[in-house]
This record gives structure tokens, C-alpha cells and sequence, in this order.
């Protein structure tokens, strides 16, 4: 009689499930809340003067461990500069089948030029639309941001401007070497941010390098 | 003249039997896909028709307008009858189930059976092994190495649990005195001991073992060796594609279907059920039977699907050793001690006169 009891209590499991709550919802309709720190597409952002962020460096390009990433950087013209500095992003381009949505390069940019969204729709028809370049990735003068698909039942393009939560995790907040300085991305505003979890809070004097 | 009519009306009754178990058997694929996906915390298909109803028509539809590739070394006219072989014998089971109450037109009884054989039990049986035929020539007509062993375990194991089914029905058959499966009907209205209804379910090892013998025979979950797709791939239908694929698929409902309308006929009392005759007219009373019926078999496939979605499948000599090593010892036990309480009861203890 063991093996029917045994039967009977997989079938009460089975049977109790049937009342139990779905974990699953109809994507597109309902769409989950995605968490804070949701490594979705890349922009690349502006300064808030509509200057670009990214200097050519290629240390996002280094850091990749897709290899997704190609950059070249040229001098900027001195009539008109394209970004503040030396040099600036002449070519930046993301293989989107090929990146791993690590976030390694928004941590590696020292400018917080390349940051993550959270919208991840980015389906595409051909192979090498999902090459994405600058056309693609940089967000505009007034810093709406780019998609090559437009608005619609999947695509959100709310999500573009919504998180860079891993910036916001890796970059120093709250120092006062950053005051008066404007804030780097549409999502994170303009001025200070305060320090999340695991940041380091303002220190009381005023003081650029870590403390360690 | 009423030769002529009579044949018609059989014509009429067939192709009314056909067409309830196409319409059962694709409401019966949307309702396992959204029992299963309820016991697995899932919503299931929803997008075909309000709730997903016509999820069956819709993947009907996608096979049938598939490609049907023939691979080449197939063996062509074996391969080509094969998936019509699956369907028959499913549905020429059905068509000894009477699904209500006979009724009149004019002086003629008019039975909601296709025809009520008298050896209706033993045709059921026949028919039903008669099913692995299409699986095993399926297997092997393909000339491909995991349908053959699909069609290889189906042999073994429609064999080995053929065996069990017919003996556990030997016992309703003592008990009832018929092989007619509209007389078992008949022999289970009424009460028992003024109190229950008088179902052959009170023959419950019977029941437990036809039920048991049945998952297996129809090749469905946790005995779906035959197309075990961790290890066959697709089993015996691997090489089948577009509508050929969806005459088997069609099939395995059916056999579901029909399987389950047998048990419920069997053991559940078929349409007997409170009709309330006298206080209701005549023109809603016919609709309980058919009403009762449909809901005993679809408790019945609720049970198929429920074990689908609760038990992995068994490993092979498992299999062979529960229907071996149990399940026909034990049927056999349980048919000889119960014709022998029978009989003491009918002739009364050999040691008593």
C-alpha cells in the first residue's frame, strides 16, 4: 500500500497547484516590473549641454569580453568640438547578437558615456541591423533617446530613459569633488545623487580620493 | 423499405459519433494544455478563440498546412497507411458507447449507440489492441533507428498491459452477466443497498487496474515510452510531419477520449445519472444523460491528465516488471477470489450441501 500512498500524495501536490496563484503573465499585455538594476540596451548619453559624453577611448572596447564593441576615436574639430576634450567617438558600434549585457563597459567608461536601459525588445529581421551603430545608440540633442523600431505594443520606449542602475551602483556618489557638477544621465538627473547601498557616503571633508 | 431506413439511421449515427469525437478531441487538447499549465502555475495557451478554446483548431490547422515530407527510405505504403490505422480502431471503439438514453420516434427506438453489439466488451478489446499495429508499422516503416524502437516498446508494452485490461474486466462481466456494454449500462441503474448509486465502480481493484491498464494502453504519460522524446526523439512519429503527424496526434486524443468514455460506461454507470423525470418536460429531461455522461468521462480524462502532469515516465523494466509482476498477478488474484465469492454466493459453498 506504500506505493499508492505515495501516488495519492503526488496527486494531491498536482491537484493543490491548480489553485495556486500563476507566476507566468501575458508579456506583452502585463509586463513584469523590471528590477532597478536591469541590464537592458545601451545609450550612449550627452552632456547636458548637448556636447557627447564618449571621448574615443576604447576602454569599453578593451573591457568587452563579447568583443561586441568597436570604437575609433578621431580629434575633435577645433571649430566645432563633438565632445569635450582631445577626442571623441568617430565610430561606435555594438553587435547586439553578440553582447552579453555584462554591463563591463558601463563600468569601464570613465566619462559614464555608454550606460544600460531597460528596454530589451530588439528583435530584428536581418543580421545586420542588429549592428548597432552611433545612429542608433546615441540619444539626441535634447536627450530623447534612439531605437531603430518605433513605439508600440512591445516596445516601450519609456524603458530607454528609465535606469542606468549599474552606473548608479559603481559610480562614487554623494562626494563633494563632484559638486556643482551636472548629473550624468536623463535618468539620474542633474546634481548629486544620493548613495545607494554599498556606496560610499559623502565624506564630511572635502576630499576627491577614496579613503582606503 | 425500413432496411432502407434502418441503415440510414446507423449512417446518421456513425457520422454523429464521428463528429463528437473531432469536436471532444479538440476541445480535449486545449483542456489537457490548460490543466497542465493550472498544475504547473502557468496560464496556458490563451490567445486562439476566448481562453485559448481554439487552440486545437488552430494547431489542426498548422499541420495541415504543412509540408508532408516522405523521407526517402521509408517503406512508402506501409509509412503512407500507418496513420490511418492509428485512427480507425479509435474510433470504432466509441461506436459500442451509448452516450444517452434511448429514445422514440414514432414506434421506432432510436439507441444514442452506434450499434450495441452483444460481444461488445470483447469488440472493444480486439479493437483496441488492434491500435498498436499503427504505432509498431509506423516504427517500422520509417527505416529510421528511434522510431523502430518506439514501435518496439510498443509491442512489449500493449502485450504485457493488454493482458491486465481484459482480465480486470472479467469481473464485471461475472458480476453483470453481459458482455453488451448498453446491457452494463442497464445493469448499473438503480441503487445499491437503497443508498448508492449501483455502479460497477464497487468493483474498485477492477477499476484501479482497468484505469491503470488503460493510461498504459494509450500510450500516455507516465507510460509514454513509445515516444519518449528524451530518448527517441519523437518515438514512432518521429519521421512523420504535417497532416500525417496530426492523424496520430488526432489518434492518441481519441484513444483518450474513448478511453475514458469506457470507463466511465463501465465503471461509472455510462448516462444513468437523476434525470427528474416527472417534475421537468420531457424536451429538457433527454438533454441529463448525455449530461451525466459527458461529465463522467471528462472526470475520467481530468484523471489521464492529472497523472500526466504528476508522475515521470518509468524507466523500461519498470514498466515491464508493473505489468508483469504486479499488475497481472494481481488482476488474476482478484478475478479468481472474485468468481469464487460469486459463485459461493450464487450456488452456495461446495461444502455446504
Amino acid at each position: 500500500m506504500g506505493l499508492v500512498g505515495i501516488f495519492a500524495k503526488g496527486l494531491a501536490v498536482t491537484f493543490r497547484q491548480m489553485f495556486r496563484p500563476r507566476v507566468t503573465t501575458s508579456y506583452p499585455q502585463e509586463k513584469r516590473v523590471k528590477p532597478q538594476r536591469f541590464h537592458g540596451r545601451h545609450v550612449l548619453n550627452r552632456h547636458a549641454d548637448g556636447m557627447e559624453k564618449c571621448i574615443g577611448c576604447e576602454l569599453c572596447a578593451g573591457v568587452c569580453p563579447a568583443r561586441c564593441i568597436y570604437v575609433r576615436g578621431a580629434d575633435n574639430p577645433v571649430d566645432e568640438p563633438v565632445s569635450p576634450g582631445e577626442r571623441y567617438g568617430f565610430i561606435y558600434e555594438i553587435n547586439m547578437l553578440r553582447c552579453i549585457f555584462c554591463g563591463l563597459c558601463v563600468e569601464a567608461c570613465p566619462t559614464e558615456a555608454i550606460t544600460m536601459t531597460q528596454l530589451f525588445e530588439m528583435s530584428v529581421t536581418d543580421r545586420h541591423q542588429a549592428l548597432y551603430t552611433k545612429d542608433e545608440l546615441l540619444v539626441g540633442e535634447d536627450g530623447t533617446p534612439n531605437h531603430p523600431q518605433p513605439d508600440g505594443p512591445l516596445i516601450d520606449l519609456n524603458e530607454l530613459t528609465i535606469a542606468d542602475g549599474w552606473m548608479r551602483a559603481t559610480s562614487p556618489a554623494g562626494r563633494a569633488a563632484y559638486e556643482g557638477i551636472p548629473g550624468w544621465t536623463s535618468s539620474a538627473g542633474v546634481g548629486l545623487r544620493p548613495a545607494e547601498r554599498g556606496q560610499s557616503p559623502a565624506p564630511a571633508e572635502d576630499e576627491p580620493e577614496e579613503a582606503d | 423499405m425500413n432496411d432502407w431506413i434502418d441503415v440510414l439511421i446507423v449512417l446518421v449515427k456513425v457520422v454523429v459519433a464521428v463528429v463528437i469525437m473531432l469536436t471532444a478531441t479538440l476541445m480535449l487538447i486545449w483542456a489537457e494544455r490548460k490543466i497542465l499549465a493550472d498544475m504547473q502555475n502557468r496560464i496556458g495557451p490563451d490567445r486562439a478563440g476566448p481562453a485559448g478554446i481554439l487552440q486545437g483548431l488552430a494547431d489542426g490547422i498548422k499541420l495541415i498546412f504543412k509540408e508532408p515530407i516522405i523521407p526517402s527510405r521509408v517503406e512508402r505504403s506501409v509509412y503512407l497507411v500507418a496513420p490511418i490505422l492509428a485512427l480507425v480502431p479509435a474510433f470504432l471503439m466509441f461506436l459500442v458507447v451509448p452516450i444517452g438514453r434511448p429514445f422514440h420516434i414514432g414506434d421506432r427506438e432510436i439507441t444514442l449507440q452506434a450499434m450495441d453489439l452483444n460481444v461488445g466488451l470483447l469488440f472493444v478489446l480486439a479493437v483496441s489492441s488492434m491500435a498498436v499495429y499503427a504505432v509498431v508499422l509506423a516504427g517500422w516503416s520509417s527505416g529510421s533507428k528511434y522510431p523502430l524502437l518506439g514501435g518496439v516498446r510498443a509491442t512489449a508494452q500493449a502485450i504485457s498491459y493488454e493482458a491486465a485490461l481484459g482480465l480486470a474486466l472479467v469481473p464485471v462481466v461475472i458480476y453483470e452477466g453481459t458482455l453488451s456494454v448498453a446491457g452494463l449500462v442497464e445493469g448499473q441503474s438503480g441503487k445499491f443497498l437503497d443508498l448508492f448509486p449501483a455502479w460497477n465502480i464497487i468493483l474498485l481493484p477492477s477499476f484501479g487496474f482497468f484505469l491503470l491498464a488503460a493510461v498504459a494502453e494509450t500510450n500516455r504519460a507516465p507510460f509514454d515510452l513509445v515516444e519518449a522524446e528524451n530518448e527517441l526523439v519523437g518515438g514512432f512519429h518521429t519521421e512523420y510531419s504535417g497532416f500525417r503527424f496530426a492523424l496520430f496526434f488526432l489518434a492518441e486524443y481519441i484513444n483518450i477520449f474513448t478511453m475514458s468514455a469506457l470507463t466511465a460506461t463501465i465503471f461509472l454507470g455510462g448516462w444513468n445519472g437523476p434525470t427528474w423525470d416527472g417534475s421537468l418536460p420531457s424536451s429538457i429531461t433527454w438533454i441529463f444523460p448525455i449530461l451525466w455522461f459527458s461529465l463522467k468521462t471528462f472526470a475520467i480524462v481530468f484523471v489521464f491528465f492529472w497523472v500526466r502532469a504528476t508522475l515521470p515516465r518509468l524507466r523500461y523494466d519498470q514498466l515491464m516488471e508493473l505489468g508483469w509482476k504486479r499488475l497481472i498477478p494481481g488482476t488474476l488474484i482478484w478475478m479468481i477470489f472474485f468468481a469464487v465469492a460469486f459463485a459461493v454466493r450464487q450456488f452456495g459453498a461446495p461444502w455446504a450441501s
